[in-house]
């Protein structure tokens, strides 16, 4: 196997972590308020056509990036209206986004399937770190939503640990009718919740469709906005654990299309006889393992699950 | 927080100025008058107890001022001035601190974060704020730890939690519902210290309780509800006794239910031999536990809660494996046996957790009444409703349950007419053994007498009863023998007639175990 090889595998494995992490912290931002959300693939289709249409128009990609994670947000207030507003079954709710979501997108992105666009996002080439030999493509000449991606997470992880608005935010999420009883409004927390996990679901898409694929199809999204609601679970609902499940599931996803071509034998063993199909299933067996071990451990203390995840809220009036 | 404008409240008051008046208040729920022109008037430095039977209208007069529920007439006047309380968040900003009975913790943050939750400072400075929290605590001896998680505490430490948060938030008055239902007697005694200094530094507290020498103890005033209305003023506890007290409350003097002197002398109808049990956590609860019941017989099981009673009654219904022992009803090994097999062989079950575990909350009271025998009301395949119905009307009249309409929810049911509703139902099909986990606890005096009543009844009917309880006065009253239970272990047996209070409550605290004139 040769360095070139090695190294391409994990450029994309920071690529593909960037994805799903992006996306997967919105998701942990919103459940950390009680609220699941299972749009994020509709969100993550919508982000990437609107990104993409409105980088293609204004030539700008980081305007397109903006416009996507607005839109993502939209997209988000409709769940936000009927589960939260309106405390609706969350799960048809996220349900019905994803398949919503991803049939508009594909209706409006009819004309920009194909279209090649100029107004990409390029690698940032950080002087004098972007040419040191393995880790210079890897960690320094990324992208720069890869880097914005790093930061946003440690901002996520300071604002939900060491702020009065986190506190609240994690408080609601575990009992709103507590919440509620000291005096912070459970819609307001909620909502913003869900639509700030919108708008990182429709950025994701558009580094999807701004970069990674640099175009829009139908199919674009490919279920890694499944993966992302996975890593949620899989991360134990932490930023920083997050971070580290998206590089393991990125790994995976950047395994997937190159392990055919890898002239690599571990203990006798061909790697490229792994079956792509099975690497993609990766993610989802190892969500299952988390989710198994959480349960064994939840016998002597709290499961990490937000504990009034998908309970809607309203105030009793005996 | 007190307004702007609002005198301070200076230290060692008690002099008389008004805090909180609540006048006329009247809340209407559906089918139900909770309060019909309330009054309560509560004065600063003062501890202000709130007295009435179940139903009365006291959690809901409280919960009025605490800005759960808005009322439907009447005025909330607060520092002498009216207030509108539209949510808890508006009279949490008026100085009115609330301890509900169901705490509003958050159980996986911590102490200091559920303290300072929903008034915290927009950056949590953690060493501050904890250093903060742990001086708040201290000024009131309140013993807590502000990092541990709020899921590892007791119940008595959780409670000090709530007390912490209506003090971070400067509460002038702190409203306890019936705090001490869930303490030990030891946590019940520092709270009355804690709630003692609140009043010395010029704070009021309003204290809902039925524990009549509790409240003559810790109480400075009382104000007394019965059906929603007060019917006795605020008036100085100085000089009252516990009769004068109860009477105030039912309008007459209670008396306490006594079982007959005479010895039971039937056959054992309940025989546990070396039973253990693990706790929820999976420790040892339980250590080889023997008990013998016999026919006619009230055994009384003292104990500090959380000394295995729980799981004693729990692995007797079946609800818990034992891990080691046997269990023989009416000589019959029921060891390895289902909760409906127990059930069939004669076993009555009235769990502690009356609205969780006994009945269904959101199900009428004809489906509660018959889950027990609905096999018996059976019409071919299906369901003879118009028999449930009967056998519910029947069993309704019978235990003096008082209900709207049987197909309501039992919810809608206060504490007592739920009791009896379960233990009805319970002792239909005339069982050979009664379990009674708690069965008068948090009841008021009529739904006591009644429970009470009931279980000597069947004591004469040749029932066995195990009675699990920590009201000491009601099991040295209506118990033949009483088992003390002290960490998972029978630490004494005694005869009720031949110790006292003292010498019980110290078989409890696990002082050394002596059997003093009991017989097994």
């Amino acid at each position: 196997m040769s360095e070139a090889a090695v190294v391409g595998l994990l450029v994309a494995t920071v690529q593909f972590a960037t994805l799903v992490y992006l996306a997967g912290l919105g998701e942990l931002i919103a459940e950390r308020s009680g609220v699941l959300n299972l749009g994020v693939e509709g969100m993550m289709a919508m982000g990437a056509v609107s990104g993409f249409m409105m980088a293609l128009a204004t030539d700008r990609p980081w305007i397109g990036f903006a416009f996507a994670a607005l839109v993502g947000m939209a997209v988000a207030g409709v769940h936000a209206l009927v589960s939260v507003v309106m405390g609706a079954g969350q799960v048809v709710s996220g349900l019905a986004i994803t398949i919503g979501g991803l049939g508009f997108a594909a209706f409006i992105g009819q004309d920009a399937v194909r279209e090649r666009a100029d107004a990409v996002f390029t690698d940032l080439g950080i002087a004098g770190l972007a040419d040191i030999r393995w880790v210079g493509p890897i960690l320094f000449n990324q992208p720069p939503v890869v880097y914005l991606a790093g930061l946003l997470g440690i901002a996520a992880w300071f604002v939900l640990n060491r702020t009065r608005l986190g506190l609240a935010l994690r408080a609601v999420g575990e009992s709103a009718s507590t919440t509620d009883s000291v005096g912070h409004s459970v819609t307001l927390l909620r909502s913003g919740a869900v639509l700030i996990g919108g708008a990182f679901a429709g950025a994701a898409g558009a580094f999807l469709s701004l970069y990674m694929a640099a175009g829009w199809t139908e199919g674009l999204i490919a279920g890694r906005g499944w993966i992302a609601v996975a890593l949620v679970i899989f991360g134990a609902w932490r930023p920083g654990r997050l971070a580290a499940g998206s590089l393991l599931f990125g790994f995976t996803l950047a395994l997937q299309p190159r392990v055919q071509t890898f002239d690599l034998s571990i203990f006798g063993f061909e790697i490229n006889t792994i079956s792509p199909a099975l690497l993609g299933i990766l993610p989802f067996l190892l969500t299952v393992v988390v989710l198994i071990a959480i349960s064994f451990r939840a016998r002597h203390r709290p499961s990490p699950a937000p504990a009034a995840l998908t309970l809607p809220y309203r105030r009793e009036e005996r | 927080m007190s307004a702007p404008g609002d005198a301070a409240v200076s230290p060692g008051a008690g002099d008389g100025r008004v805090v909180v008046d609540l006048r006329g208040i009247r809340k209407e729920f559906p089918g139900v008058v909770a309060c019909d022109g309330a009054n309560l008037t509560v004065r600063a430095g003062t501890i202000h107890a709130l007295l009435g039977e179940n139903g009365a209208g006291k959690t809901s007069l409280v919960n009025v001022l605490g800005g759960v529920y808005l009322p439907d007439a009447g005025e909330i006047w607060v520092h002498g001035r009216q207030r509108q309380f539209h949510s808890p968040a508006d009279a949490i900003a008026a100085g009115i601190g609330m301890v509900h009975q169901e705490f509003r913790l958050v159980p996986t943050l911590t102490v200091f974060e559920n303290v300072v939750l929903g008034s915290a400072p927009r950056y949590l400075d953690m060493g501050q704020i904890i250093e903060r929290v742990a001086h708040l605590a201290a000024t009131y001896s309140l013993q807590t730890d502000p990092s541990r998680p709020v899921w590892q505490l007791s119940v008595g430490e959780r409670q000090r939690v709530e007390i912490l948060k209506a003090l971070w938030r400067d509460a002038d008055v702190l409203v306890l519902d019936e705090p001490t239902a869930v303490l030990t007697p030891a946590e019940a005694a520092d709270l009355g210290l804690t709630l003692r200094s609140m009043a010395d530094r010029g704070r009021s507290v309003v204290y809902i309780s039925h524990k009549l020498d509790e409240v003559l103890s810790v109480c400075d005033e009382a104000t007394v509800l019965r059906g929603g209305v007060t019917v006795a003023r605020p008036r100085s506890l100085a000089g009252v006794d516990r009769s004068e007290l109860a009477e105030m409350m039912v309008g007459e003097a209670a008396t306490q239910i006594q079982r007959p002197a005479e010895r039971p002398s039937g056959d054992i109808v309940l025989e546990l031999a070396g039973v253990s049990a693990l706790s929820d956590r999976g420790l040892p609860a339980l250590h080889s536990v023997d008990i013998d019941v016999r026919a006619g017989e009230i055994v009384g099981v003292a104990g500090v809660s959380g000394n295995g009673q729980r799981e004693l009654a729990e692995a007797i219904a079946g609800l818990r494996p034992t891990t080691a022992g046997t269990m023989l009803l009416a000589g019959v090994d029921i060891t390895g046996a289902s909760p409906r097999g127990r059930s069939r062989a004669g076993l009555a079950y009235v769990p502690e957790d009356r609205l969780g575990m006994g009945l269904a909350p959101a199900m009428s009271v004809v489906d509660n009444a018959v889950v027990r025998s609905y096999r018996s009301m059976r019409r071919r395949m299906m369901l003879d409703l118009r028999g449930c119905e009967d056998f519910c009307r029947r069993l309704v009249e019978r235990f003096g349950v008082q209900v709207g309409r049987i197909h309501e929810p039992v919810s809608a049911l206060s504490g007592g007419n739920l009791q009896r509703l379960l233990l009805g139902r319970e002792l239909t099909g005339e069982p050979k053994m009664l379990v009674a986990a708690q069965p008068t606890r948090g009841l008021d005096v009529a739904g006591i007498a009644a429970i009470q009543e009931q279980i000597v009844a069947q004591r004469a009917a040749g029932v066995g009863v195990l009675l699990i309880s920590e009201d000491l006065d009601e099991l040295l009253a209506l118990s033949d023998r009483l088992v003390v239970m002290y960490e998972g272990q029978v630490a004494a047996l005694m005869d009720p007639t031949q110790v006292t209070r003292a010498e019980v409550g110290a078989a409890m605290a696990g002082s050394a175990a002596t059997a003093s004139g009991g017989n097994s």
